[in-house]
């Protein structure tokens, strides 16, 4: 591939160890340090109107998923319908994510809502076959229709050193993706180090990616406030460098409103209120947008409804 | 503070949880008695409302004390079994830490430190250090300083930390088998109050602790007093040289945990985010009132700019006010003295030629409240970077080699604690090897545990406090 990443790190992907150099130079992770840090941020206590703000912009930063191999149409749009009118007096959320054979499905059923349908690509959740099967993937899913792809990295090649090779995967996807955007998939678990993420995520934006993403929810450990920390940093000194803002999505794991809005503080004393909109931070979740549901009864009515008051999809 | 989209709303503790009385006396044999010296008000310092009345021990007052502890000492404590003396201290660590959410609040309202981190680090560390000493009570043969108790311990605590001074003054005393008469600081008697009816609660033989409220006078009176064997004292250098003077040529043991002026040295190699915020905690964790607080930082020149500018953006999103409201980072200043003093100091950066910097923020109009600051272009020659402002006030220096740091981070009377950000492990114990100071963190800063010994060399006093080598101060 050709791109070259933006000023002034034009000169940083010429070369396979030119981009490890830069990568490597990149200030390490003090795992203890980065650990306090997003366990304090946990005990902010939002409550009564900060409360109620938080539970709606969480709802509209989901994007609310399904992939299973059971996947059916009318699962889909079932998802697509709850997505568009969650509750009573509920905003939308985001998007609907799904695998690239419910792309139609998913465009067919939001039409006109404002909704996005994401799609998962490139040999979702592995990222195990060729570039052209996983290029085929990705323009398959956007000429059906989709707004957003969710791209997984080759994690293999970057735990072997070979970071020129996820850089020009990840410029070939962007290209394929044409007017769509593009998330770029960590798989945070696989890393495994703070270090390997926070070059990860680099990489990622240096390539080119819209959004960087934490996990497939696949993988154990998903998304995880240290993680989210960690990239938000990254996205953070990436505008600071380069005047450029890439979106943060962390995935999979998050499933109480209580959880949603610890991520929301993270973001708001991490990178701060430019972040907090559903243009530049989202959700992947598919059980999270109940408990907010349930938890924004809760703050208008004064008791909890119970789940058979909030519908399964 | 460029937070319009997301303004955390109020979320202040209850205070419904604490009971205070109008008035108390002092704890004195197992019972509140009066004193009779003059009576004196304790102030919350975020709002300067009365929280309760409390009494100053005059001589007579102490010479009861002491007579009561050692009453306690040669009846009771002395000779009691190490593993019962255990058993009483893992009582009161218990009681602590159910009565947990009450001690907090009532520290946070006498000291105007935030709740969050009266409940989160001060509380627990409190019933950590009980926890352990009576862990080691009736296992002294093994730690290698002897088996016999000193006899009466007489403790002055500070105002910065009242509970967790209090604790680890009085739980190694009582382990090691002395009996203990401690003044608390005059600006924050209450917490100590509230402890001495936990031993109560824990029927704790009467005048094994006994608690004489008071300021200076109550103080010298019980370094003098002939009956104590063992000075023990957390404050600053000055009261610590007068202590030292007052019990020179007597048999009296003294330990003395002093002032300090600790670097927080930052590499190139740094762990950047995670150095910045070491030293945000090293320098506004209660509100610099802290006498290890990395109230230097000294940064490697390439990363120079990049420090400053991640700081002033964390510094930034520091939450100044309500000590109570649960989201608060930075509370009251504890006294008008102590914020007279931080002003002068500050003042004095500024005239000396200092840059002087603070992140917009509103302050409370009553109580004492000091933004935090950094200064820029301090050298070393500057009184803030000599003199310790126990305050929200950062001074900031630069150096090129690790040498120099080292150079520069000893040149201080003082040698309490320091801190190293580096990725490199060998440069850290290179460092840690040369840097004169009690205790050296390794990327970190401000982190206590009841396992490791604390203590200064040079000004910042003698004897260690912590782990087994703190049981040497209350053993012979």
């Amino acid at each position: 591939m050709t791109a070259t990443a933006p000023p002034p790190y034009s000169d940083v992907t010429r070369s396979e160890a030119s981009l490890r150099r830069f990568l490597h130079g990149l200030p390490g992770v003090d795992q203890v340090g980065a650990e306090a840090r997003a366990a304090m941020l946990g005990t902010r206590s939002i409550k009564t109107t900060a409360k109620a703000w938080a539970l709606d912009l969480a709802i509209r930063m989901i994007d609310l998923t399904t992939l299973e191999g059971a996947d059916t149409p009318g699962k889909v749009r079932a998802l697509c319908a709850k997505g568009r009118h969650p509750g009573p007096g509920s905003p939308p959320v985001a998007a609907i994510c799904v695998y690239g054979d419910m792309v139609p499905t998913a465009v067919d059923a939001l039409r006109g809502s404002g909704v996005h349908v994401a799609a998962v690509a490139t040999a979702f959740p592995s990222g195990r076959a060729a570039l052209d099967v996983k290029l085929a993937d990705t323009r398959h899913a956007v000429a059906d229709g989709a707004d957003e792809i969710d791209m997984v990295i080759d994690r293999g090649a970057f735990l072997s050193g070979r970071h020129q090779q996820v850089y020009d995967e990840i410029v070939a996807v962007k290209d394929a993706c044409g007017g769509a955007h593009l998330k770029v998939i960590l798989e945070t678990g696989e890393l495994s180090t703070y270090d390997n993420v926070r070059r990860a995520s680099w990489l990622a934006m240096l390539a080119g990616a819209d959004f960087i993403k934490t996990s497939t929810g696949k993988v154990s450990p998903a998304a995880t406030l240290p993680v989210t920390l960690v990239m938000l940093e990254a996205v953070r000194d990436f505008r600071d460098a380069t005047g450029r803002q890439v979106g943060m999505k962390p995935a999979g794991g998050i499933r109480t409103a209580k959880d949603a809005i610890k991520y929301l503080v993270l973001v708001n004393e991490t990178t701060g209120e430019d972040w907090l909109s559903p243009d530049w931070f989202r959700f992947g979740a598919s059980s999270l947008l109940n408990d907010l549901l349930m938890q924004r009864d809760k703050l208008a009515t004064g008791h909890y409804s119970g789940p058979d008051y909030v519908t399964l999809d | 503070m460029g937070m319009s989209g997301f303004e955390y709303a109020p979320a202040p503790e209850s205070r419904a949880v604490v009971d205070l009385d109008p008035s108390y006396g002092l704890f004195i044999g197992g019972e509140f008695t009066d004193g009779t010296g003059s009576a004196f008000k304790s102030i919350s310092p975020a709002t300067e409302e009365v929280l309760a009345e409390v009494h100053e021990a005059s001589a007579a007052d102490v010479d009861r004390a002491v007579a009561a502890a050692r009453h306690a000492y040669e009846r009771v404590w002395r000779d009691m079994p190490g593993r019962d003396r255990g058993k009483y201290l893992f009582r009161i660590a218990r009681l602590i830490q159910e009565r947990s959410r009450e001690l907090a609040v009532l520290e946070s309202l006498d000291n105007g430190k935030p709740i969050r981190e009266a409940r989160d680090v001060d509380l627990p560390l409190v019933a950590a250090h009980f926890f352990y000493y009576a862990g080691w009570a009736d296992k002294l043969a093994y730690a290698g300083h002897g088996t016999q108790p000193l006899g009466v311990a007489g403790q002055i605590i500070p105002w910065n930390f009242p509970l967790l001074m209090l604790a680890w003054k009085i739980a190694p005393a009582l382990a090691c088998g002395n009996t203990v008469v401690l003044k608390p600081a005059e600006t924050t008697p209450l917490t100590a109050l509230l402890f001495a009816q936990i031993c109560q609660q824990a029927e704790l033989p009467p005048g094994v602790v006994n608690i004489v409220t008071g300021a200076g006078a109550t103080g010298r009176a019980l370094v003098e007093h002939p009956g104590v064997d063992k000075i023990a004292f957390t404050g600053s250098t000055e009261v610590g040289r007068s202590i030292a003077r007052a019990v020179a040529g007597t048999p009296k043991r003294v330990t003395l945990e002093l002032g300090g002026k600790a670097a927080n040295i930052v590499f190139d190699d740094a762990p950047i985010d995670q150095a910045v915020e070491g030293v945000v905690n090293g320098i506004f964790f209660n509100q610099g009132h802290v006498c290890c607080a990395g109230s230097r930082l000294l940064v490697q020149e390439p990363v120079y700019d990049e420090v400053l500018a991640s700081l002033k953006r964390r510094l930034a999103t520091l939450r100044v006010g309500d000590p109570l409201d649960k989201n608060t980072d930075i509370g009251a200043i504890n006294s008008a003295e102590q914020l007279a003093r931080i002003r002068e100091l500050s003042d004095i950066g500024e005239a000396e030629g200092a840059e002087r910097w603070s992140p917009p923020c509103e302050l409370p109009d009553r109580g004492f409240w000091f933004p935090p600051t950094l200064f820029t272009g301090v050298s070393q020659s500057h009184r803030i970077a000599r003199e310790e402002i126990f305050g929200p006030v950062l001074s900031i220096l630069t150096f090129r080699t690790p040498a120099e740091a080292v150079e520069k981070a000893n040149n201080t009377p003082y040698g309490l604690s320091a801190g190293v950000w580096t990725e490199k492990g060998s440069r850290m114990l290179w460092m840690a090897d040369r840097l004169r100071a009690g205790v050296v963190w390794a990327n970190t800063f401000n982190r206590f545990d009841p396992t490791s010994p604390f203590g200064g060399y040079k000004e910042s006093g003698y004897g260690r406090e912590g782990g087994r080598h703190g049981l040497g101060a209350y053993l012979r």
